[in-house]
């Protein structure tokens, strides 16, 4: 198709049709303030702060939705402009009440930066929030209303992952955006508010608030794990590009903290592996409870449990990697250091929301002790490090604790979407061939495309599998599989959030197609380099099942596996 | 035959009655040019202003020959279907009659929301698609993607009226008006298009005596002073006369941006906060002149739907008119 020739503020430029003149004026390197746009969700056009001038047109015209066309001359920094954006910008903060020291955008923040490029008064309007409540989403997620700009990023996001928890409630200066009343609906606390919301008004609860209290219990043994996602995203908060491997800074940042030992949540990874492929040999061979579906993300278990109960049988009954690598520490690790496990505390660093409400649920405990203690997200580890003023960019990388050793290339994966499936069949092809798989990469199952789906064929037979990120994918499958029975798979791995762990709710801000690849890549570049990426040949793994789990079936059954039952619905806190 | 009667509405050159006035010939136009299979019309007839009632009059007394106009849109584009949307209480007395007489024409009957925004024509489309009454951005129009993305006719009750005045050659340039305030001779009338207000007013014998000043285009429309009064009324078919010795004109904003600040749909910036803070302004002693300038000119220039952009039309010329520098802003 033929070029289009416009001018942006004055400078000639050429494009194809179709674009925005966002998209237009971002290509041509010209800055456009963009506020209630993001790349994960339809374009509005609500906060209006990205009007810019048309000539010709009697009106601004929103860069976000408006069409660029042949010979559209362009100002996006008129004075006309400038005194749009500058007003719009005072009735957004006159709707936000500012707590700045205490919010996920923190250093980040968008609105603060609009508003000093736009010479904004962010206090000529009184706040007309200020009396609005916090609502408390089961303990787990917090949204402060408070803060709100009405942009309804939350409630299209929430809609995209299949819930609708949240809603629109009146009309007008009225509006609110509150968490339903609707019994059949409820909060999986996949944190993707948190994610998509560009005024701060959601977070983890304890964000922030309570992120000193696992260091404060300087009788115990305080033990960190960390999610494989975590070491290609933490970089991002400390400005390090996106996607690098940053392993070992982690292991440095975390002792420095004051952490007595750190182990790698890769290698728990690695047992769910070796235990889930056990089940799927099992399973396929019974012919029973199939398809089997993943458990290591948390909210896709309680929308099961919740919203699809007929389902909880086909979920694997393994633990996450978090819950089995806690537990080793509790029980194994423990018992060789010679140190009462009462004694120990662990905290998982993780890319998660949900995993905070994981860690509360009773049917994972071990003897009556949690397998984990605390979770922190990458988030709130990145505050903590900042909060005890440690630079992360300068810690010179410490290698992890060596009880545990270093993961495989499977366990990595995990952090990304299709990663849990390729672990598990790199695995399972061995088990039911019994010969080595050749080409381990499973390129078809990568990536962030919603639904992914192959047919493996190992020995003499076919399997159908399938990888789903982002939970609004999910439902339409689940919804699918109980249209269509006849359609048989054998394998489902399902993640909440858009890419797996690496797009998940605790992650840095912000975050984008482009971000979660790099991400996922930076794992898959650490996979590749690894000698061992198959979990059944991580020595550990064969280690710890030779020398304590197969010689307590009963020990090791409490630690690798877990039960599932139905959800009550959570509660809602109104805190005035 | 579709050509006929397009180039008999350019002749007769009518134009749209919903307040926006753009030529209906046009319009048909290019919905007619859109390529589809199928194709809606909407015939609007949910009148959410205060101050009209002249599309209930034309059901009253014209649904015949206004089914006769949505007629001649089926016929004029192959493969429409066509939706008469009503307001609630409109719904209630004429759906059953528009079932009858349209017989087997493919015309719905639907019952709009009870909210002023319902009726502006993308929050129309959103509507009837079962979603919030919001508005779209614009483009794309109606026309190219309306109705779930098919393309989409919108026309007032009145123009499908005069479209089937045209088509019997019967059209002599008219437009219905709604008179109210404080006059004698209220009500609605069908008037040659174009007339000036004066001359409305003088020929339905309700040109004021005392001193006055009007407010013209709807709830939302603009206000003029007696002097103002020798052009034609723009948008809305609607004068409302104030007798100016006992109209408080704070009252009187506060009492329109009331009505705007619930009415809104809250989407954008400009016209959920901006309209709130005029609302403010105007309970003040003394409002703030360099806030209230600043927020009709966001007003003016970046609300998403024109309701924010009127909204603020009609209220910077009231506050120039007057309120600013003539009386002190009395509360309460």
């Amino acid at each position: 198709m033929a070029k289009l020739t416009l001018k942006i503020n004055n400078i000639k430029v050429a494009t194809d049709p179709g674009k925005t003149i966002a998209q237009v004026a971002k290509e041509n390197g010209i800055y456009i303030p963009l506020l209630c746009n993001h790349p994960d969700l339809k374009i509005k056009p609500n906060c209006r702060v990205c009007s810019v001038e048309v000539r010709g047109q009697k009106r601004l015209a929103p860069a976000c939705s408006t069409i660029a066309s042949d010979g559209m001359e362009i100002l996006t920094a008129s004075p006309r402009v400038k005194k749009a954006r500058k007003i719009n910008l005072e009735l957004l903060f006159a709707q936000h009440k500012e707590e700045c020291s205490d919010c996920i955008w923190l250093s980040n923040c968008q609105l603060l930066k609009l508003a000093e490029e736009n010479k904004a008064t962010i206090n000529r309007f009184e706040d007309r929030k200020t009396d609005y409540p916090i609502y408390s989403f089961n303990g787990v997620i917090e949204f402060d209303s408070s803060k709100c700009i009405d942009c309804r990023n939350c409630v299209e996001v929430c809609k995209n992952q299949g819930v609708g928890y949240l809603e629109i409630y009146k009309r007008g200066h009225e509006m609110k955006i509150l968490p339903t009343e609707k019994k059949h609906i409820d909060c999986i606390y996949c944190g993707q508010c948190i994610n998509h919301c560009p005024a701060g008004s959601f977070e983890a609860i304890g964000e922030f608030e309570e992120i000193e209290r696992p260091l404060l219990e300087k009788d115990k043994i305080v033990v960190a794990q960390f999610a494989p996602s975590i070491r290609t995203s933490i970089g991002e908060e400390f400005g390090i590009e996106y996607g690098k491997v940053v392993t070992e800074k982690i292991v440095s940042a975390l002792k420095k903290l004051g952490f007595d030992y750190v182990f790698d949540t890769s290698v728990g990874a690695d047992f769910t592996t070796a235990e889930e492929s056990k089940e799927v040999v099992e399973r396929i061979a019974s012919g029973k409870k199939l398809p089997i579906l993943t458990s290591c993300c948390p909210s896709w278990v309680r929308y099961i449990e919740y919203y699809y109960p007929e389902f909880i049988p086909n979920l694997t009954t393994v633990r996450s990697p978090q819950e089995i690598l806690g537990g080793l520490i509790k029980t194994y690790w423990a018992k060789q250091q010679k140190i009462n496990s009462k004694k120990i505390r662990v905290v998982s660093i993780m890319p998660c929301t949900a995993k905070k409400f994981e860690i509360s649920r009773s049917e994972l405990s071990i003897k009556g002790m949690s397998s984990v203690d605390y979770v922190l997200t990458t988030r709130e580890l990145a505050r903590l490090l900042k909060k005890h003023k440690i630079n992360f960019d300068k810690l010179k990388p410490q290698k992890i604790d060596n009880i545990f050793g270093e993961p495989s290339g499977a366990g990595v994966i995990y952090g990304a979407s299709g990663g849990v499936m390729e672990s598990a069949f790199r695995t399972t092809y061995e088990k039911l061939t019994k010969t080595k798989l050749e080409k381990i990469e499973f390129e078809s199952i990568r990536g962030l495309e919603g639904t992914k789906e192959a047919k493996l064929a190992i020995g003499d037979q076919s399997y159908r599998i399938a990888v789903i990120n982002g939970l609004g994918n999910a439902k339409e499958f689940v919804e699918k599989l109980k249209s269509n029975p006849d359609k048989k798979y054998t394998c489902i791995e399902v993640m909440a959030c858009r890419g797996g762990c690496i797009g998940g709710g605790g992650q840095p801000l912000p975050v984008s197609d482009e971000i979660r690849l790099a991400r996922a890549n930076g794992l898959y570049e650490i996979d590749d380099k690894l000698e061992i990426r198959r979990a059944h040949e991580n020595p550990i793994v064969k280690k710890i099942y030779a020398e304590f789990l197969d010689k307590d079936k009963h020990l090791a059954h409490s630690i690798l596996h877990t039960s599932y039952h139905r959800q009550k619905r959570g509660k809602i806190k109104t805190i005035s | 035959m579709a050509s006929d009667i397009i180039k008999k509405i350019k002749d007769a050159n009518l134009l749209g009655r919903g307040g926006a006035g753009f030529s209906t010939a046009s319009k048909w136009e290019i919905f007619k040019a859109t390529k589809g299979n199928l194709k809606y019309i909407v015939c609007n007839a949910s009148e959410g202003d205060p101050q009209l009632s002249k599309d209930g009059y034309i059901l009253k007394h014209h649904l015949e020959d206004v089914i006769c106009g949505i007629e001649i849109a089926l016929s004029t584009f192959p493969g429409s279907r066509a939706y008469f949307y009503l307001k609630k209480d409109y719904y209630k007395k004429y759906s059953s009659q528009i079932k009858k007489i349209a017989k087997d024409l493919p015309i719905a009957p639907f019952e709009k929301p009870g909210h002023y925004l319902a009726g502006e024509e993308t929050t129309i489309l959103e509507v009837i698609e079962g979603k919030n009454p919001e508005p779209r951005p614009k483009p794309p129009y109606p026309s190219e993607k309306g109705i779930f993305g098919k393309p989409t006719l919108i026309n007032n009750v009145e123009t499908f009226y005069f479209v089937s005045q045209i088509a019997k050659n019967q059209y002599r340039g008219e437009r219905f008006y709604c008179l109210a305030g404080d006059i004698k001779n209220k009500g609605v009338f069908k008037l040659k298009d174009q007339q000036t207000i004066r001359e409305i007013l003088k020929e339905t014998k309700n040109l004021p005596q005392y001193e006055f000043f009007v407010q013209s285009g709807g709830t939302l429309g603009k206000f003029l002073l007696e002097n103002e009064i020798d052009q034609p009324v723009n948008g809305l078919g609607s004068i409302v006369v104030y007798d100016k010795r006992i109209t408080n004109s704070v009252l009187l904003a506060q009492k329109i941006l009331k009505f705007v600040i619930y009415q809104n749909c809250d989407k954008c910036t400009p016209c959920r906060e901006g309209t709130y803070r005029l609302f403010e302004e105007f309970f003040k002693k003394t409002p703030d002149q360099k806030i209230l300038t600043d927020l009709f000119s966001i007003l003016e220039d970046t609300t998403l739907c024109p309701l924010g952009m009127i909204a603020g039309g009609s209220i910077s010329s009231l506050y120039n008119k007057l309120i600013n520098g003539k009386t002190d802003i009395k509360n309460k």
